[in-house]
């Protein structure tokens, strides 16, 4: 309840310190066992084959060659995967995304599967499975796929949210629309009004660690998943249901994950591995190859998106509007409403009006990157409220300053803001040397704020204190950041005891309740509330043992920085007891002593941010270089500061080269060209400079430390960010990502030309 | 598919495989010898997660033969610790929260000391193209970099006092 | 009494309103009244929503209490990454 969790004012202890992360030497040392570093018995390798083809329909699978070749143990198609998903809409999309049913529906989508004793024979036994396809024109781009003669993926979607309600089906999956007030009143009031249309290309998270799993089906039906995920709860509860399998005969383990960003937020070679471990009877491997990664797992949408703003001459914004065009890939469920509803959400606005489509195209399936829907729409945002700012002739950090939400603010989205740090990040902005730094010849300053929800969700933590007086912790969610780190200083502060008397774990699911995915920059918050209840829930029979050893009643004892005290001289004079004594004694005096915490957690607050870049565009090439890069973004309560940093840090890096270099290409055959690290470019050390931060602290009401999410803020305000600045340095707005080279110079001929 | 007797030395220690000719360098670390420190993540010599030094010079263990190692001395991040004692670069990778997943760490560190083999006084910039043949995508490289500098200068000092 | 509003688009399924009062004590008699008395909206919460009330994000919160004077605003579910 938030008013239990109203933040201490109290001095930390150890919350806000720097100690060393509990899976560090593990690490650094090579020991640490990632997605697919496991091995068992009689393992055997799977390999996954899938469709050439865009859009095509599967008139036949003929898998006879593949299962007489020796070592092959298992074939697996779309028969082997009955449907298990009992009218669920979005099981059954997962369901026919990891295995295609009647049409292959993107370059990449899963057709078959084999499991053999090496991954010589794995691959030759793909080469043995004959499909026979029917192939179908295809559409990649989101507005192509809007417009009426375009190739439709689903027969059964018929536009929702719209009326009358379509005859026709379409791949337009739903309208929505959010905001307030009466944009066609303000647009009149307005002096000034500026209109943009906007294209981003999808891009991909880009972890290190491709997706791999290992699966082992017993013949009773009891399963075992060894899995890099940011959820193993959610991993085991879709694949026992995709598997038709009692989910707590499957066991789910998450092994150290190697980046996700919120493309391991679901599930992609997990249920295939299991179905091919159930019929060849053996522990399975499967493990992506980076091709397969870019094809079949979850990119971002791509988009197109136009903005209107109308201002009066002293700055005030009088009217915004904002209609986002998401492609989610061939299945519903693009971020399209969260870019309408976060587009305008840094602004004080009375009328606002935002529309979203979410579209489907022949590509694969997207998952969320970080603040999913978020950074497209302020990328677009921003890029027109910098351009008013400059013809204003008014500073742009001025402008949004006028502008700022705050609290008491109506959000575009609806609900009313409460203390919220969008005014400290720019303030802080305006204050920092980086803004009054000199700039060079070529080279422009852009800035731009950014905004995410974040939330709670279901969430368990168990807290055993062991014989030595030393705690052991059991979480549930993986830890994609740092965040055991964070559950042992807040554990250790609340107990009173040092940092390194605590040793965190990730939890297996047969051993915890069940947690939601590491998602929605909740881990820190969820987690770390869970893990402070329990801490307070096991504080509270640690002093009901003292109060039993010293013959007083429980409400006659307090806690203290790691110490059970009589709580004043009326209740006795008796020596402080440790944690240590205390536990020392638990076999005796009542058995061990625990606490524990399962909720659902909420009142997850908003985080703000505010990003400044200096970059510097060479005219004759088109070159981009960042020269230099600040954070300013409102994290409540900085539990690890290092691992803030690291967020910030990270989430900059993904947004410059979302900004300047990375996209899907795709030709005309529907097919990814570039699906691998040498074209698509994601940022190397000598792209970046250091990237500095400034961490705020405006508590969150709803946290006891007054935490709030960082991890997805981060990547929101850099696209625009560096559009701004680079239009500065280019001298020209550039409305379409990426930034690439080609892309500013076309941009400058243009502009030269006089157009 | 024809086998290759392997005769090498990895991380100072003789070691005799059979591969596969066509089996990398990477596949038989991780899948014969258990040397699961080089990662996967690309296969195709880009990500820089499977670095190891081949006769001491940084290398792509997955654009590397299984075959090709024979009579050659191999170093992995198994080797980078003496026993207890981390190497400086790893305790500064720890101080400085230099790693966030932790996936390319092993890549980096095996690069930075390369690079550090070669150059003990880097600039910023030179440390920064030395580490570019590595990816990471969690932490932007800033503490990393920070990491390097400062692993350099203590070992200097620690050289000049030696 | 409380004061909820439905996103822009789902207006068409609530007589063109954006501002309904309906008499619920928590979340979810909240969505079963609004199921009921707009059967337009049933499918929307049944694939699921998020509510904010009195400006405090819910994903999943059933029993969470309404105040007669509570402003709920019922929101697309939210994902992250």
């Amino acid at each position: 309840m938030p008013l239990d969790n109203a933040p201490d004012k109290r001095k930390f202890d150890v919350v806000g310190t720097r100690p060393l992360r509990p899976d560090g030497i593990d690490k650094v040392t090579g020991r640490a066992k990632f997605g697919a570093d496991a091995v068992a018995p009689g393992m055997l390798v799977g390999r996954v084959l899938r469709s050439p083809h865009a859009h095509a329909k599967i008139r036949k699978i003929d898998t006879s060659k593949a299962e007489k070749l020796a070592g092959v143990k298992a074939v697996i198609t779309r028969d082997d995967l009955p449907d298990h998903t009992k009218g669920d809409a979005g099981l059954r999309d997962i369901w026919i995304n990891i295995m295609a049913r009647d049409k292959a529906l993107y370059e990449g989508h899963a057709v078959a599967a084999v499991a053999a004793v090496d991954a010589a024979t794995a691959r030759k036994a793909l080469k043995l499975i004959k499909v026979d396809y029917e192939v179908l024109p295809h559409v990649t781009d989101v507005d192509e796929a809007m417009k009426p003669g375009a190739p439709v993926l689903h027969s059964h979607i018929f536009t929702d949210g719209v009326e009358p309600k379509p005859k026709k089906p379409s791949n337009v999956v739903r309208r929505y629309e959010f905001g307030h007030g009466d944009v066609e009143a303000g647009f009149k009031q307005a002096d000034l009004i500026v209109e943009r249309t906007f294209k981003t290309e999808a891009t991909h998270q880009g972890y290190i660690e491709p997706h791999a799993c290992l699966a082992n089906v017993g013949p009773d039906g009891q399963g075992e998943l060894w899995v890099c995920t940011q959820g193993h709860f959610m991993v085991r509860d879709t694949c026992a249901r995709l598997l038709g399998m009692d989910i707590s005969k499957l066991r789910v383990t998450a092994s150290e994950i190697g980046g996700g960003f919120g493309g391991k937020t679901t599930v992609f070679i997990e249920p295939v591995a299991l179905a091919l471990s159930r019929k060849a009877n053996r522990p399975v491997k499967v493990v992506m190859t980076r091709e397969e990664v870019f094809k079949a797992s979850g990119p971002t949408s791509s988009t197109s998106i136009d903005i209107k703003v109308g201002v009066k001459k002293d700055g005030r914004i009088t009217a915004a509007e904002g209609t986002f065009r998401y492609q989610g890939g061939a299945f519903p469920g693009s971020p399209a409403e969260f870019g309408a509803m976060t587009s305008f959400a840094c602004y004080d606005l009375e009328n606002v009006k935002t529309v979203a489509y979410d579209v489907v195209t022949n590509r694969p399936k997207q998952a969320a990157y970080r603040a999913p829907g978020a950074p497209m729409a302020a990328f677009a945002v921003e890029s027109v409220m910098e351009e008013i700012a400059n013809k204003l002739g008014m500073a742009p950090i001025d402008f949004r300053i006028k502008n700022a939400a705050r609290e008491g603010t109506k959000s575009s989205y609806g609900p009313t803001f409460g203390p919220i740090g969008l005014l400290a990040t720019l303030q802080e902005a305006k204050k920092h040397p980086h803004f009054t730094a000199p700039l060079g010849k070529n080279q422009g300053r852009g800035m731009a704020c950014g905004f995410w929800f974040n939330f709670g969700g279901q969430t368990c933590v168990t807290l055993n204190v062991t014989v030595d007086g030393t705690v052991t912790l059991s979480v549930g969610t993986p830890d994609i950041g740092g965040s055991r780190a964070s559950m042992c200083l807040m554990a250790a502060e609340e107990l009173g005891i040092p940092y390194d008397k605590v040793r965190a774990i990730v939890a297996d699911t047969s051993s915890l309740g069940y947690n939601d995915v590491t998602d929605g920059s909740r881990v820190t918050f969820s987690t770390g509330m869970a893990t402070i209840h329990a801490a307070r829930a096991a504080i509270k029979k640690l002093c009901a043992r003292a109060a039993q050893i010293w013959g007083i009643p429980e409400d006659a004892v307090t806690w203290e920085k790691g110490y059970a005290k009589p709580a004043g001289p009326n209740a006795g004079d008796f020596p402080p007891l440790s944690l240590a004594d205390i536990a020392a004694q638990a076999g005796a005096t009542g058995g061990p002593i625990a606490g524990h915490h399962e909720y659902s957690a909420d009142g997850a607050g908003v985080s703000f941010a505010t990003h400044i870049v200096d970059s510097e565009v060479d005219p004759e090439t088109g070159f981009t270089r960042i020269v230099r890069y600040t954070v300013l973004q409102d994290a409540g309560k900085a539990v690890h500061p290092a691992y803030v940093e690291g967020q910030f840090q990270g989430g900059a890096a993904q947004g410059i080269g979302w900004a300047l270099n990375e996209e899907y290409i795709y030709g005309k055959d529907g097919r990814l060209q570039n699906a691998g690290f040498l074209d698509y470019r994601i940022p190397v050390c000598s792209d970046l400079p250091m990237i500095d931060t400034v961490i705020l602290e405006i508590p969150n009401p709803g946290h006891p430390y007054g935490v709030r999410g960082v991890g997805e803020t981060s990547i929101v305000p850099p696209l625009a960010a560096i559009a701004n600045s680079v239009s500065a340095a280019a001298g020209v707005r550039l409305t379409s990502l990426p930034m690439s080279p080609p892309r500013i110079l076309a941009a400058l001929e243009a502009q030269a030309k006089g157009k | 598919m024809s086998s290759v007797k392997v005769k090498t030395k990895i991380n100072g220690d003789v070691v005799e495989y059979v591969c596969d000719a066509e089996e990398t360098l990477l596949d038989v670390l991780r899948n014969r010898l258990g040397l699961t420190g080089a990662k996967e993540g690309c296969s195709t010599g880009d990500c820089g997660a499977c670095s190891i030094t081949l006769d001491g010079r940084l290398t792509c263990s997955c654009l590397v033969l299984g075959a090709e190692a024979d009579g050659h001395e191999i170093g992995t991040i198994e080797g980078m610790a003496k026993g207890e004692e981390l190497h400086p670069l790893q305790q500064k990778f720890l101080d400085h929260a230099a790693l966030q997943c932790g996936i390319c760490t092993p890549g980096f560190l095996i690069a930075a000391k390369a690079l550090l083999d070669k150059n003990p006084n880097p600039t910023e910039t030179e440390v920064r193209f030395g580490l570019a043949g590595n990816l990471c995508r969690c932490t932007g490289y800033d503490k990393i970099v920070r990491a390097v500098l400062d692993t350099a200068q203590d070992m200097r000092k620690t050289k000049r006092r030696a | 009494m409380v004061k909820v509003v439905v996103w822009g688009s789902l207006k068409p399924h609530t007589g063109g309103r954006a501002e309904l009062q309906v008499d619920a004590a928590n979340v979810r008699e909240l969505i079963d009244k609004l199921g009921r008395e707009y059967p337009g909206l049933k499918p929307q919460l049944d694939r699921g929503v998020s509510f904010a009330i009195d400006g405090v994000m819910f994903r999943d919160g059933w029993l969470q209490p309404l105040k007669p004077d509570s402003e709920v605003f019922v929101l697309p579910r939210m994902t992250g990454g």
